[in-house]
């Protein structure tokens, strides 16, 4: 709220000497130069108060300069000189800042740290800052920048904006751009200050809105406070309309979140769907592979930044197959030197894996130590698809969907369509009649569990992009990965797919009533239940592989 | 590494040698150290263990204490809660050592209570955390909630910190969170803020889906009133949480979040850019100017050969802790846990962030508080801090049934948690 009266004032003074600045049109005064230095002067001031103050005073100037030197602020990169007091911008690389003039932008050359006096910015002086500079982009050649000054335009709601307001509307042809400023037009003109007629038409165009933030404004114009019983009883009946509106996108969101932790859940599972499903292994070790995978990332990661740091966006490229190779040789290592001494005893198997885990969870942390690494997202993965309605689609989450179905449609086409694939299912259907086939069963042993092992490394790639990367990485998901596997049914693909897209849904549904807790305590209760009911879970193997 | 391992072996060594020797105990002070290095918890305690080993180190360096040299005596409880008690039982009947350093959360810190206060131990806890405990066994050197929520808190819902007039407590699941989030409903509620402006939220350990939940935060703040969110999740939970927030667009304008229990190391394993003006409460940050803390980090790097590792809070306390401790033997001339307890009350040290710490009879620390936002770098930048130092309190004053309970530990009182001094007479309040 005490932005919100902060940047009231701020913006009518700013817009209405933009006007002015439109009607001269180029030919900035002389006296300008002079009053930006003082203005800039401003903003080292003591308090934030003080400051917030300057920042205001600087916009109100409406100096082409004002929105650099704003967007360095907002940035922390404004200082003060200390030699000589000057106000200048500086650009951190390695150790050293490189400065520019705040009144000209003309470069000053490098200074060390201890010559400059950060200009310090919280959070209420960003807030000020970028009402400031929403007034100033309003009417930029960047649409990024226009659709940040029309979202906060629209949360203050000036009055004296109005004129720009429209203004922009007049020259904007992006559609989306176009609907965000109308409603913020429609935002500043459901105020009290205007005619009932204007104030009834704005009230109608922002129920064709279902944002949150349309919802909150128009639940506070039907409440009590509002003098016009008219307008009062519209935004009443409005308002129904976007809560409507709001519970369908509200649901469509919930479906989507339950996907994409299905998603996640699919990726740590059918690894395990291979080496539990189609070998019955029981793998305690399956979540340390995953966090191999994950580091192979970190270490990918590190490599491109020392040798190619234009390539980073693509080191995810490349974190794939070696995540695949790492993990799977770990895997083939594990079951050449374990598990194949262990087949037919699941006790011990279960005891050796779970040493195995834990052995190369301290191995990780005595290589890469014991805090979390950071593994960086491309920059194609960050940020998020919004629509109109307030739906938020994280890139990385949609991607995560997209790579998880891509990772199952591999492995079905690897055990369907390869020579490998029928070997696999051969040796598990009736090995010493594959044996006698002349397959060499133990190969075919190895190469199953390391391409098991191989997938739980590629679900570590996916899995860095959202979580710790810490040697504990695996063991958050190895409860979950049986959970899946047992539920969707032993030995299926689908079964698997099928388990974890609806525990997804079924844990989102849960969550907002029951909390995380309780909603994961009840699902685990519900497979109990199920598993009772059906043991072979979702989708049950038929004929002569079950009896074995 | 390479560093630490030798460290390491030399301890064991060292630890073993005297074990079977018993001759060389006299030469030596033994200094215990109980931070688990494997399990969940050696993400933040290994930190901890290295730190110790330096200023360890250091002292040696300076001569030692009392004439003889200090050494440590290295064990790993795992992140195993009930292995904290028997290897805080190792250490003081096997090694005798003269004082113990460790523990990280509040669960191991109540297992090893009944160990040490059996056996006349000293354990010093380095912190931050949920208050309503003064044990005669240990000395409290990390932040009790009156040094760390409360003016968070206070900061929120000032006009510099954006006037919040809803907030949402989000914690993980145990006793530290719910604890604290108790004590601060009390407070909001004093402070005007009806309950139904208040979203209390717990996760399990680990969680790593925050959707729903992130979600449900954008949904409570856009009913028109600013929100602000208090977190006292804990462990690996917050990279994810705090990855699903730049996800979701939550900029800290908007939504500030203010965290106790992230600091620059758990910062280390996330991109910050997306974070910049979301805060934390400590007593300690890393980038404050200070010679004193301009010299601590260069120790540091040096000590762990890697200019990348940052220091934190944690880190702070055993500095002061240890440093006070050395103060409190040199002056009782014994490494004796009573005569050591008394000296070590009033002992004063200057901190890192400038200002003198002080050892007050309830067993917590005086320290200055600090907020501060999140940079682009990983680093805090203060935006706030108290006029001089806090006194910690070890009893709430916002828990009705806290607020009577008074913790001193010097004579008439002599208990942790009374309503009357043990030993008679009137006594000025």
């Amino acid at each position: 709220m005490s932005t919100r009266g902060f940047a009231l004032p701020a913006l009518a003074a700013l817009l209405s000497c933009m006007a002015f600045l439109a009607a001269v049109a180029g030919g900035a005064p002389a006296s300008q130069a002079a009053t930006l230095e003082e203005a800039l002067q401003g903003l080292a001031a003591k308090s934030y108060k003080e400051r917030a103050v300057g920042v205001e005073v600087l916009a109100a100037t409406g100096h082409p300069r004002a929105i650099p030197v704003l967007e360095a602020m907002a940035k922390g990169q404004l200082f003060v000189r200390k030699a000589d007091g000057s106000i200048v911008i500086g650009d951190k690389t390695g150790k050293v800042y490189a400065l520019t003039d705040a009144v000209d932008g003309t470069a000053l050359g490098d200074a060390k740290k201890k010559e400059l006096k950060k200009v310090k910015v919280n959070n209420r002086l960003r807030g000020v800052i970028r009402a400031a500079l929403g007034g100033l982009t309003l009417l930029s050649s960047d649409p990024g920048q226009r659709a940040q000054a029309a979202a906060a335009v629209f949360a203050a709601r000036d009055a004296g904006a109005l004129a720009t307001v429209e203004q922009a509307i007049a020259r904007e042809e992006d559609a989306k751009l176009l609907d965000q400023l109308t409603l913020a037009k429609a935002a500043i003109e459901s105020n009290p200050e205007f005619p009932p007629d204007v104030r009834l038409a704005a009230v109608e165009r922002l129920s064709d809105s279902a944002l949150p933030e349309v919802r909150s404004l128009l639940a506070s114009l039907s409440q009590e406070g509002e003098a016009d019983a008219e307008v009062r009883a519209a935004a009443a009946a409005a308002l129904e309309a976007v809560e409507r509106d709001l519970a369908f996108w509200n649901l469509l969101g919930t479906i989507f979140q339950g996907l994409s932790l299905g998603s996640v859940l699919l990726l740590a599972a059918v690894g395990l769907a291979i080496t539990f499903g189609v070998m019955g292994v029981i793998n305690m070790a399956h979540g340390e592979l995953v966090m191999l995978g994950a580091y192979t990332t970190f270490v990918v990661q590190d490599i491109f930044r020392d040798f190619a740091p234009g390539g980073l966006d693509y080191s995810l490229a490349v974190a794939v197959p070696a995540a695949f190779l790492v993990a799977g040789a770990a895997g083939v290592a594990i079951e050449r030197g374990v598990i194949r001494w262990l087949y037919g005893r699941p006790f011990e198997t279960l005891l050796a894996t779970w040493g195995l885990s834990l052995i190369l969870q301290q191995l990780v942390r005595t290589v890469f130590g014991p805090t979390n690494r950071e593994v960086s997202s491309p920059s194609w993965l960050s940020g998020a698809f919004e629509t109109a309605t307030g739906l938020v689609l994280p890139y990385n989450r949609v991607a995560i969907i997209v790579f998880s179905l891509l990772v199952v449609g591999a492995i079905a086409l690897v055990l369907r369509r390869t020579a490998l694939g029928l070997y696999m299912r051969a040796v598990t259907q009736n090995r010493s009649m594959a044996s006698s086939m002349g397959i060499r069963t133990g190969w075919v042993d190895a190469a199953t569990f390391g391409l098991g092992a191989g997938i739980a490394g590629v679900a570590g790639v996916a899995l860095s992009q959202i979580d710790n990367v810490s040697p504990n990485l695996g063991q958050a998901y190895i409860v979950d990965s049986f959970m899946v596997v047992v539920f969707g049914g032993v030995g299926n693909l689908w079964g698997t797919l099928v388990g974890a897209m609806s525990l997804g849904v079924i844990n989102k549904f849960l969550e907002p009533f029951a909390g995380a807790v309780l909603a994961k305590i009840l699902v685990l209760v519900a497979i109990i239940l199920f598993i009772q009911k059906r043991p072979r879970g979702l989708f049950a193997l038929k004929g002569r592989a079950v009896e074995s | 590494m390479v560093r630490n391992q030798r460290h390491l072996v030399f301890a064991g060594i060292l630890a073993a040698s005297t074990a079977l020797a018993g001759t060389a105990q006299a030469d030596t002070i033994k200094v215990g150290v109980l931070h688990s290095l494997s399990g969940t918890m050696a993400i933040s305690e290994t930190t901890l263990k290295d730190t110790m080993l330096m200023l360890i180190e250091e002292q040696n360096s300076k001569g030692g204490l009392l004439g003889k040299m200090l050494e440590p005596v290295v064990v790993d409880p795992a992140s195993n809660w009930p292995l904290f008690a028997e290897k805080a039982r190792e250490l003081i009947e096997q090694h005798e050592v003269a004082v113990i350093f460790g523990n990280w959360t509040s669960v191991s810190r109540k297992s090893v209570l009944p160990v040490i206060e059996e056996l006349n131990g000293l354990l010093f806890y380095p912190v931050q955390y949920e208050g309503e405990e003064s044990s005669r066994n240990v000395f409290y050197t990390g932040a009790a909630p009156n040094q760390q929520a409360i003016p968070a808190v206070d900061y929120l819902l000032s006009e510099d910190g954006g006037g919040a007039e809803r907030i949402v407590l989000l914690g993980t699941d145990y006793v530290y969170p719910r604890t604290t989030n108790k004590i601060l409903r009390a407070y909001l509620n004093a402070k005007g803020i009806s309950d139904e402006d208040i979203l209390e939220n717990y996760t399990p350990f680990g969680h790593a889906d925050w959707q729903t939940i992130v979600g449900d935060v954008k949904k409570f703040a856009s009913e028109g009133k600013r929100t602000a969110v208090v977190s006292t999740i804990n462990g690996d939970a917050n990279v994810p949480f705090y990855k699903e927030l730049a996800n979701q667009g939550i900029m800290a304008e908007d939504i500030p979040v203010v965290a106790f229990s992230v600091g620059e190391e758990e910062l280390a394993g996330l991109d910050t850019e997306p974070l910049v003006g979301h805060l934390a409460a400590w007593n300690y940050f890393m980038s404050v100017e200070t010679d004193e803390n301009e010299v601590f980090i260069e120790q540091w790097h040096e000590f762990i050969g890697d200019e990348d590792r940052v220091t934190n809070d944690p880190m702070e306390a055993h500095y002061i802790g240890f440093n006070m401790w050395v103060q409190a033997v040199q002056q009782a001339g014994t490494v004796e846990v009573d005569a050591v307890r008394q000296a070590m009350y009033g002992q004063t040290f200057k901190n890192l962030t400038g200002g003198i710490a002080v050892m007050n009879t309830n067993h917590h620390l005086s320290k200055p508080v600090l907020i501060g936002e999140i940079q682009s770098d990983g680093q805090f930048e203060t935006v706030w801090e108290t006029e001089g130092v806090v006194k910690g309190d070890a009893w709430s004053d916002f828990i009705p049934e806290s607020a009577k309970l008074i913790a001193d530990w010097t004579f008439p009182w002599v208990c942790g948690n009374c309503e009357a001094p043990k030993f008679g007479g009137t006594v000025d309040m």
